[in-house]
């Protein structure tokens, strides 16, 4: 069974880092299917969201070589409990004349938002978990996507936990 | 007061109490040098190699034979490069190295200059880890936490690339005595809970075997492991990186295991009803096909690096730390408790049964042929060596019959690129155990193909008069390959006939080594005793039998049980 994972991994602020994380996916055959990665509060420290797939015998080596890299702090298997993860995704579609009341809807829906508009595409931010993204890019689609660009999830623990270096919720 | 980067290195390798360093000068390592001729030349011992993937071979051999890290200086771009394969071995085998590598000045960094190469991006999947220094203030706290990092936890080696303008720059120097890495936090304790379950398993096995690796050696534990197994009447097979951690002589020692395994190991494995793995990874070479691999057993597995744990095997009882702590718990704990009578019983018949195995087969060969058997010149090294040697070998049928033939009683005794299979590391491994021994015997066992892969370093053992002995099982071929191609493909030699190759002793001759040969079985006893005493250098070409095989052979993905015998 391939189930979806998200780890999110608290690394040191470093030249190299992200390779290093990288590297291991790809020398050990593991998927990324995307990796997010910004400073935190803490300039010492940046935070890697990590979404893959596999099954649980990869998920537990993946975490475990992770956390093995000398340069990471912490690493948090974030589908084990509840957790928040969103995307931020612009989506450029056709829109002439004809088709622009139907991607307004599809907007005022989405609850999304138009950032751009040209003489016949529009170009649309939307903010969600996997699912809104995915429907949202399923019903524009019939417009004509032009392209889209993703961030990747970032995702956070839902009620107390933390993610911090010293949390033990390790 | 402020001193150089150079200085600053050499200070701080000497507060770390490094007594030798292998190395290769070069442009931007000039000052390095420069620095270590005039002004440490007392504190270090420098052998200079022919090759720089020899220098690291050979801090390797070093690291191997003293358990103390080896360390290496060679400068950037190709001097770097040349490492590679080195560093690889390094970290299959979680073997302590540290090699320094010359960088181009920080302002030609990126800017493709000469001699330049990205080394720290090269290195990342070989090392343990690896630093690009940028500032000489850097330097000395960098350096700490790379001796840190190798030498504890799954020790491995650390790469640590040195800017021109860094080692040339001023900064204090301020070696701190210890120091924290926030992120680096290896567990070396077992949790007692695991012993304890461990322990129980333990008690109720009635046909166990312990199946130890190269971690035993490692964390030093091979005394507990004697003792374990003797108290509890345990068999133990060894991995090839394990041999030296039980004795070999031992009446409980069962041989190696794996695919050049011996037949009652592998018979064992594979009847067993518990497996103490401890210090070892279910490499493929060992299992063979993982779904039948010891399939009747209960399995413990002590390992310090929680990613070996659950990856090839899956194991009822895991218990994550280094080998000596594992194994003082579980000892403390039967101690406290020993095993059932009836339990007891049960081990005898399993005894018997091991028994039966071993007289079914031994490894055998023709010993009354005038045409020299590889394997018998190895038991005539270890009987005129009084199993005293530290052995090196390369890769291949040299390295196996070595495992076979020569019985390890000691650790750090069978020096042997076991994870990379790196042709050409013996030699220059020998190197670093001569020179970190001088009055042992070190004899580094080859093959016709793989001396030829660092042959030049005739030239550094020469210049230093290192006693080390080279031991060619000369087949003319690249005979691992050729076995296998006599085996799964149809005796279709392709491109494994080296049969052109230099006159060996000629060869060690033109560098001013001493060259034998034999090439009758009458002659084998004869050379091997002029060989060893013999000062210095010694390059022995035994002209053996074209087509022996190393057997036991299980081919690569059947289970352990289908072993082809002969």
């Amino acid at each position: 069974m391939e189930n979806r994972k998200v780890i999110s991994a608290l690394v040191e602020n470093r030249p190299g880092v992200l390779a290093r994380v990288a590297g291991m996916f790809s020398g050990r055959s593991f998927n990324i299917d995307s990796l997010n990665v910004a400073p935190t509060m803490n300039p010492e420290f940046s935070r890697m969201t990590i979404v893959t797939h596999g099954n649980e015998a990869i998920f537990e080596q993946i975490i475990k070589q992770l956390r093995k890299l000398i340069n990471i702090a912490k690493v948090q298997d974030l589908t084990r409990g509840d957790y928040v993860d969103r995307e931020l995704v612009l989506i450029k579609v056709k829109a002439s004349s004809v088709k622009r009341a139907e991607a307004l809807r599809i907007v005022e829906i989405f609850r999304a938002r138009i950032v751009d508009v040209a003489q016949d595409n529009l170009t649309i931010e939307v903010t969600g978990s996997q699912g809104k993204i995915e429907a949202i890019l399923e019903l524009l689609s019939s417009l004509g996507i032009l392209e889209v660009i993703r961030t990747g999830t970032v995702a956070i623990p839902r009620g107390r936990k933390g993610l911090k270096a010293g949390d033990s919720s390790d | 007061m402020k001193i150089t980067g150079a200085q600053i290195l050499l200070r701080s390798l000497k507060a770390e109490g490094v007594d030798t360093i292998f190395g290769y000068p070069g442009g931007a390592v000039i000052d390095i040098f420069d620095t270590l001729f005039r002004e440490f030349s007392e504190d270090f011992r420098f052998i200079l190699v022919r090759h720089e993937q020899a220098a690291v071979h050979a801090a390797d051999g070093y690291a191997r034979a003293t358990g103390r890290p080896g360390i290496c200086l060679v400068t950037s771009g190709p001097g770097g490069t040349n490492t590679v394969t080195g560093l690889a071995t390094a970290y299959m085998d979680s073997i302590p190295v540290i090699v320094f590598t010359g960088q181009v000045p920080t302002p030609l960094i990126g800017n493709d200059a000469f001699q330049e190469a990205d080394i720290v991006g090269i290195t990342r999947p070989c090392t343990k880890h690896n630093y690009l220094v940028a500032r000489t203030e850097d330097l000395a706290r960098t350096i700490k936490e790379a001796f840190l990092i190798a030498t504890t936890g799954r020790p491995g080696p650390i790469l640590v690339d040195l800017p021109k303008d860094v080692v040339q720059k001023k900064a204090k120097y301020d070696y701190p005595d210890k120091i924290e890495v926030p992120t680096y936090k290896p567990n070396v304790k077992a949790h007692l809970p695991s012993v304890k379950r461990a322990a129980e398993l333990i008690r109720q096995a009635e046909r166990p075997v312990i199946y130890a690796g190269g971690g035993v050696i490692t964390s030093g534990a091979h005394e507990k492991l004697y003792k374990l197994a003797s108290m509890l009447n345990f068999p133990v097979t060894s991995t090839l990186m394990g041999l030296g951690c039980f004795p070999a002589t031992h009446p409980l020692f069962l041989g190696m295991l794996g695919m050049h395994g011996t037949y009652r190991a592998n018979m064992a494995i594979d009847n067993a009803d518990l497996l103490l793995a401890v210090g070892a990874r279910f490499d493929d070479r060992v299992t063979g096909r993982v779904e039948e691999f010891a399939c009747h057993a209960k399995i413990i597995h002590i390992d310090i690096d929680p990613t070996s744990i659950q990856k090839n095997i899956t194991v009822e009882v895991p218990i994550v730390s280094d080998a000596f702590d594992g194994l003082s718990k579980l000892i403390e704990e039967l101690e406290t408790k020993g095993r059932s009578s009836k339990a007891d019983e049960k081990l005898k018949e399993w005894h018997s049964q091991l028994t039966v195995w071993r007289n079914q087969q031994r490894q055998r060969f023709d010993r009354t042929t005038e045409i020299i058997k590889p394997q018998f010149v190895i038991e005539k090294l270890y009987e005129f060596t009084k199993g005293e040697a530290i052995i090196t070998t390369e890769v291949g049928q040299n390295q196996m019959w070595a495992a076979q033939y020569y019985l390890f009683d000691k650790p750090r005794t069978f020096l042997s690129s076991g994870g990379l299979g790196a042709m050409g590391y013996g030699f220059p491994a020998a190197i670093g155990a001569q020179v970190a021994y001088p009055d042992k015997i070190v004899i580094d066992i080859a093959g016709d193909g793989s001396i030829q892969m660092n042959i030049q370093e005739l030239a550094t053992v020469v210049q230093y008069k290192l006693n080390v002995k080279i031991a060619i099982l000369n087949n003319g071929y690249l005979g691992m390959v050729r076995q296998w191609q006599e085996r799964f493909y149809d005796q279709v030699y392709a491109h494994t006939d080296i049969t052109v190759a230099p006159d060996f002793v000629k060869l060690a001759e033109a560098y001013g080594a001493v060259g034998l040969r034999a090439t009758k079985t009458s002659e084998v006893e004869d050379v091997i005793k002029i060989a060893l005493k013999t000062e210095g250098p010694v390059m022995i070409d035994f002209v053996v039998d074209r087509e022996e095989g190393v057997y036991p052979m299980v081919p690569a993905g059947a289970p352990l049980k289908e072993m082809i015998l002969v």
